[in-house]
């Protein structure tokens, strides 16, 4: 944030204020990677709020901007290039424009890329609503010989056009003001022209359109008819047939003319629009001297190389783990000592009814304080500022070939990566999937990565009291395990599968807000979920057993706990305390023990099979219940179940096998 | 000479042009088991027919028209291999003398079936990529809602290659792509519209995706994706 340009007013919004309703309602839209967050923020400052589109697993972002004595309501709507490929994200833009009536839709572009860009703003045209360019990062353009004529711009597409540096908060002023003019007066812009064997159909079909009464403009109807748009079809086929039948026929003429799909006529369309318009606004600068390579090409030689690529990967994430959980361990410590002035945090599993339930809602609070502050909120907040910096998409194409050997793409790595902090926004993250079936598969893999809650557990059990390396082949096998069960399981679920196809944005300074904003994104969904997971699951679990309520589990879980995996009966209970958090397996028998030496209760084969079977045999309510809402009951209880099946499995082998490896 | 026996010694030139810049005599006459003598021999018959430029010691290269004929039989040779492979499940070891002998005898409806039944295949299964036909379509659709045509299309004259096989920095045009619909239509929604000037800036190891230079962009695709974009590359830049 930079001065008091960006803010909107200097009276911060009071409480009451946020509760009142907002005299104008506005959409930021455009491509992904232009800044539009970086202008979102500048344009609502802290005063967010972050939640999904309803019925939708889309991230919707919502401020409020005053400016003027007026309290604008600013929607960011999802980073997209296009209105036509059916993606969630692409509905819920197109739907948000087209029937809330925003009273004003900002299109951030991207100086640098002004055709690409354009294509998107030409879409949005069609749709007709009070538009406003913000020609974003002109700072970066000029440094490529790159400007750009807003006036120009503005002339030729109809609409105001504002230059702005969103990360640097310039022009910020000027696009708050054109803003409310927007919103004041919504003018219409005025249709751009295609070429005129469309325009000529396109002329047949708008009458049509005009008389059906459907909530959307009248040309931007047609034009999806005649684009053969299956969602619209649909809609205009109950109002009147024949005009969707004259669509198509006039959609077949263009094919004839053009021997390719009609929706790829009309890319080609806009982009000859999109491209006129580019050459009359933008003057290239020649560079002097020889062109000197830019920064983002000498880092990639280095991040894309053959060899040199794969061990910056390595070194990257791997200093990221090591540099989490060694100042989270220390973090962690001091916390934990801290809180623990106040109430015991080991579980108390006897004494009255009322104390142990309150012990148990305690430990679930402090469990949660000492992941979340300690590890989880410094992993984020790393990996956000990879994430800005533009490095994470290299990752991606270096691993995209090893990731096919999962069924999905490189930007699977993502969720995959999350998941060390915690599984629950790393499901999150599976939406950057293309399809359902990818979505899927990502979401299972990413369970059984080992988060920080099942890292406490291996370090605790495996690193403290057989050696470090026999906690890192726990890890190296878990990597192994994905990778086969990823392989069997991409022949199991049904559904397609696409390819990798994504921009490679520039490297450029990770921006502070946007940083914040994504680390506080993930985090948020700690807060409401795992926080309530764990203090009510810890203590209704501590409540039970005190109760003696779990006492016939062990007796019911022995066959397969002590016949199958050789653990003591005991283990059956921590086990089930580990379904709430994972990290309670090994606090629950530390306390059933009553030492935290827990060589002297186990034999280093018997820690192994324990941290091994941990790691694996379920996700953790939070998980289950973030599986369910993204996917429904069905599928969380399948992984569930699947999960358990394997964790049993491998540690019955581990049982028989360790002890011939460890001599 | 038979036509068989060109054609084999048109597509061996090829393969050794590619690999060496020209092919020498007793290259040819290695890779076809033949005396180098008989080798020379049919170069200068070849030469007449105007399929090959032929210079003692130096070697043979292909001319235009011979070019044409080698990248045809080739075509054909991969996509039997695919036949084969795919829908008659013969051992991969074996595809390539089964093709060998078949690449001869198919006509051009038969090879154009071939495409039709198998989807176009970007490549052969060892790898090698498969050149689009020589038919002026712009795309699969247009050939597939194509309807048996009164008469036969026109030959494309252009040199046409899979973006993959670009050099980085060469400058190409898009020419043609193939694929499922929605990918064609995710493509040209990010820019890669046919004529539209591309490039390849980098290239992941082991197949990985290709990142492609358009409309001053980058794009990061999947190396099948890739392999199905074809561009036209006025010249070739020897490495």
């Amino acid at each position: 944030m930079s001065g008091c340009e960006g803010c909107g007013g200097c009276t911060p919004p009071r409480k009451d204020d946020t509760a009142g309703k907002a005299e104008f309602t506005i959409a930021l839209a455009g491509n992904a990677n232009v800044g539009k967050s970086a202008t979102f923020n500048q344009l609502t400052g802290v005063d967010q709020i972050i939640g999904n589109w309803p019925g939708k697993t889309v991230e919707r972002a919502e401020g409020v901007l005053q400016h003027r004595g007026h309290r604008i309501r600013v929607i960011d709507l999802p980073g997209i290039y296009s209105f036509s490929t059916y993606s969630m994200e692409e509905l819920v833009s197109r739907d948000f424009i087209a029937l809330e009536h925003p009273d004003a839709v900002v299109n951030v572009i991207d100086a640098s890329a002004l055709e690409r860009n354009l294509f998107f703003t030409i879409q949005l045209l069609e749709l007709a609503p009070p538009l406003l360019v913000a020609v974003n990062q002109v700072d970066l353009a000029e440094k490529k010989g790159i400007s750009v004529d807003t006036k120009k711009l503005s002339e030729l597409l109809g609409v105001p056009v504002v230059p702005t540096v969103a990360i640097r908060g310039k022009g910020i002023g000027h696009l708050t003001d054109a803003i409310l003019d927007l919103a004041e007066h919504r003018p219409v812009p005025p249709p751009l022209r295609y070429g005129k064997e469309i325009e000529d159909r396109l002329g047949k079909i708008i009458p049509g359109c005009e008389s059906a009464g459907l909530p959307y403009p009248a040309r931007f109807t047609a034009i999806k008819l005649l684009e053969r748009d299956q969602a619209m079809m649909k809609l205009v086929q109950e109002k009147d047939p024949a005009l969707v039948a004259l669509a198509d026929r006039l959609a077949g003429e263009i094919e004839a003319i053009h021997g390719e799909p009609v929706c790829v006529v009309m890319s080609a369309e806009r982009y000859a629009v999109a491209d006129r318009i580019a050459a009359e606004a933008v003057t290239f600068r020649p560079q002097e001297g020889a062109p000197a390579r830019s920064l983002t090409d000498r880092l990639d030689s280095i991040t894309l190389h053959p060899v040199l690529g794969y061990l910056a990967v390595i070194a990257v994430i791997g200093g990221l783990l090591v540099w989490t959980f060694v100042v989270g361990a220390q973090l962690s410590a001091f916390l934990a000592g801290f809180l623990s002035h106040f109430e015991q945090y080991e579980p108390v599993i006897s004494g009255s009814f009322a104390a142990v339930l309150w012990n148990g809602a305690f430990t679930g609070f402090v469990a949660g304080v000492t992941l979340v502050i300690p590890y989880v909120l410094p992993f984020y907040l790393l990996l956000a500022v990879m994430e800005d910096s533009g490095y994470l998409t290299r990752i991606a194409v270096m691993l995209d070939r090893g990731m096919h050997k999962l069924g999905l793409h490189g930007k699977a790595i993502i969720p995959l990566i999350l998941g060390y902090g915690c599984n629950v926004p790393a499901i999150y993250s599976c939406r950057i999937m293309e399809t359902k079936k990818q979505k899927t598969l990502a979401a299972f893999l990413v369970t059984l990565v080992p988060c920080t809650a099942r890292t406490v557990v291996i370090l605790g059990l495996v690193a403290a009291f057989v050696n470090i390396w026999w906690a890192l082949a726990l890890y190296a096998f878990d990597i192994l395990l994905i990778v086969i069960v990823g392989r069997i399981a991409f022949r199991a679920v049904p559904g397609e599968s696409v390819g990798l196809i994504m921009e490679m944005p520039d490297y450029h300074v990770p921006s502070l807000s946007v940083v914040l904003k994504q680390t506080w994104a993930r985090t948020k969904s700690l807060l409401w979920i795992v926080f309530p997971a764990y203090i009510i699951g810890s203590a209704l679990v501590q409540a039970f057993y005190a109760a003696g309520l779990l006492a016939p589990v062990n007796a019911f879980l022995s066959p397969v706990t002590v016949l199958w995996l050789g653990l003591p009966a005991v283990i059956g209970i921590t086990l089930i305390f580990g379904v709430v958090r994972k990290e309670l397996t090994i606090l629950t028998l530390a306390v059933i023990f009553g030492t935290t030496n827990f060589a002297s209760i186990l034999s280093p084969v018997q820690l192994i099979v324990l941290a091994l079977v941990s790691m694996l045999y379920i996700p953790c309510i939070s998980v289950i219940l973030v599986l369910a809402s993204e996917f429904g009951w069905k599928r969380a209880l399948a992984i569930s179940a699947s999960e358990i099946a394997l964790a049993i499995t491998l540690g019955g082998i581990a049982f028989r096998v360790l002890p011939f490896l460890m001599g | 000479m038979a036509q068989e026996q060109i054609e084999e010694y048109l597509e061996s030139i090829y393969d050794l042009q590619a690999r060496d810049g020209s092919a020498k005599t007793t290259a040819i006459a290695k890779c076809l088991s033949i005396a180098p003598a008989s080798v020379t021999e049919s170069l200068r018959s070849l030469e007449k027919k105007g399929l090959v430029t032929y210079e003692p010691y130096q070697g043979a290269t292909l001319t235009p028209a011979g070019n044409a004929i080698a990248e045809k039989i080739k075509r054909r040779h991969r996509l039997l291999e695919v036949f084969l492979t795919n829908v008659l499940r013969i051992n991969r070891d074996k595809v390539h003398d089964e093709a060998c002998k078949m690449e001869h005898t198919i006509s051009d409806e038969t090879e154009c079936a071939l495409c039709k039944m198998l989807a176009a295949p970007a490549r052969c299964p060892h790898g090698s990529p498969i050149s689009p036909c020589d038919k002026t379509v712009s795309s699969c659709e247009a050939c597939r809602t194509e309807q048996e045509a009164a008469e036969p299309p026109a030959v494309r004259e252009r040199k046409i290659l899979p973006v993959t096989e670009l050099v980085p920095g060469q400058k190409a045009t898009i020419a043609f792509i193939r694929g499922d619909c929605r990918v064609v239509q995710r493509l040209s929604d990010l820019g890669l519209t046919l004529g539209t000037a591309v490039s390849v800036s980098h290239r992941a190891p082991l197949d990985g995706p290709v990142e492609v230079l358009v409309r001053r962009t980058k794009l990061a695709i999947d190396h099948a994706i890739a392999d199905n974009i074809f561009v036209d590359a006025p010249e070739r830049v020897k490495l």
